[in-house]
């Protein structure tokens, strides 16, 4: 491994200055559970790690009606935030299945949105939340939709000298449910052969769906926002026939490939039963939030 | 002089240690595993995989477990790191090491002072976690020998006696 130096900036213009000296031959480190894997594995070499741990907008978790999550907290701290659980469900969902408790103990949200793996757990649970990501570079701040965010398989849209800061997730309107779910061959500690986030909006007569968000992990390049299922569910009644028909469709969004952890075929199917599930819990958490 | 020829500083590092105040200096890119094993000389905790799959190397971090090859060593300055060395009390054996020993909870001994640092972190916050979340917590530790039922019936075990 090319050595490199640790760099614990305490404000975020050193750490962005940091990061434009370097171009890519800086990262900016939070829990470590990807880049160090990356960098031992001999996937790229870097002259400096920018620790975000010591940046205060990197590490807070703020809950007032919307949710903010620093880029650099880890899932612990949001699912042991019990505010944040009883308002959030469908994210929990993703922070208390993303590796063991070890990973949980360092991995954050915004380091697995910035890693841009296809089968990530916690980007499409994200995206169905209408999460913005919140961007900070040489030339100020920027923000995006989180489903703007991955390009490529480990690939995102930050530029040089760019860095994630936090993700802003909106507060749930009243009627709202999320959920998230993957599926795996273990029980743990895997990664996800295809995974789908859905979220609803009940519109007042708690029958209708008002509007709805599909979101799906592993069947593509990078986590895909599934548009038409989403348009789909506007308008029909809640019922499980509506459901299957959106996992249908979803599953027409869906463009896999076959590799060692599944088949394409296998992932279509995947993408429908997941996507029935998941709007089914969407439901009962939506109908409980009043 | 090229960058591979440039010499780097090493970064001083001073923690809590077991509950000892212990310095030491760490290359920039080393973890905290190789510091612990190949600088302060604790060699209890483990290398399995090196990349934060098998959790043989989990230590105590403020009081939460990591895997200590995930993190680097110049991240624990004026922390509190707890590694198996400090588990058990001056004469003796931790509640857990002893039910490890009478379940015969381990074969190979590599990946056991992970379980034990992660099982007793576990025990700290629920005492008397069931079957179904003591295999939950410890999904982190693999172990390729007991396949996991002596491991699981020992920390139920030493949760039984503690009251």
């Amino acid at each position: 491994m090319h050595p490199f130096t640790y760099v614990a900036p305490r404000t975020l213009d050193e750490a962005v200055a940091v990061l434009e000296q370097h171009g890519e031959r800086a990262r900016p480190f939070a829990g470590g559970t990807d880049v160090l894997v990356q960098l031992r594995g001999g996937r790229f070499d870097l002259d400096a790690i920018v620790d975000l741990k010591g940046v205060p907008e990197a590490t807070a978790l703020d809950l007032n009606g919307s949710l903010r999550i620093g880029a650099a907290v880890p899932c612990y701290r949001i699912y042991e935030d019990s505010a944040v659980a009883a308002a959030f469900p469908g994210l929990i969902d993703a922070a208390s299945l993303i590796g063991g408790i070890q990973i949980q103990s360092r991995a954050s949200l915004g380091g697995n949105l910035c890693n841009a793996s296809p089968s990530a757990d916690g980007i499409c649970p994200l995206i169905v939340h209408s999460t913005v990501a919140v961007v900070q570079g040489p030339q100020g701040e920027r923000r995006l939709p989180v489903e703007e965010f991955c390009t490529a398989p480990g690939a995102n849209v930050l530029g040089r000298g760019e860095l994630l800061v936090a993700l802003e997730v909106p507060a749930p309107e009243k009627g709202f449910g999320a959920a998230y779910q993957r599926f795996i061959p273990r029980n743990e500690m895997d990664i996800a052969v295809a995974g789908v986030a859905s979220a609803l909006t009940l519109s007042e007569d708690r029958a209708t769906i008002a509007s709805g968000r599909i979101a799906l992990a592993a069947v593509g390049p990078t986590p895909l926002f599934a548009a038409k299922a989403s348009a789909f569910l506007a308008g029909k009644p809640a019922t499980p026939e509506t459901f299957a028909e959106a996992g249908e469709i979803a599953s027409t969004e869906a463009a896999p490939i076959g590799d060692m952890r599944g088949t394409a075929e296998h992932r279509i199917e995947l993408v429908k039963v997941l996507t029935r599930r998941t709007l089914a819990i969407a439901l009962e958490r939506a109908q409980s939030n009043r | 002089m090229t960058q591979q020829e440039t010499p780097v500083r090493k970064i001083p590092v001073a923690c809590t240690l077991n509950g000892q105040q212990t310095e030491f200096l760490a290359a920039p890119y080393q973890s905290l595993l190789e510091a612990l094993r190949e600088v302060v000389g604790l060699t209890g905790t483990k290398e399995g995989c090196n990349d934060g799959n098998c959790g043989a190397c989990t230590v105590s971090l403020d009081g939460r477990i990591v895997d200590s090859c995930l993190v680097l060593a110049a991240e624990v300055d004026g922390r509190q790191v707890d590694t198996i060395e400090g588990m058990a009390p001056p004469h003796g054996l931790h509640p857990l090491q002893q039910a490890f020993l009478e379940e015969a909870a381990l074969q190979c001994g590599i990946c056991t002072p992970g379980f034990l640092v992660a099982a007793r972190a576990l025990l700290e916050r629920e005492p008397h976690p069931d079957e179904h979340r003591i295999r939950l917590w410890l999904a982190g530790n693999l172990c390729r020998c007991t396949g996991y039922d002596k491991i699981v019936r020992a920390v139920q075990s030493a949760a039984n006696k503690t009251t």
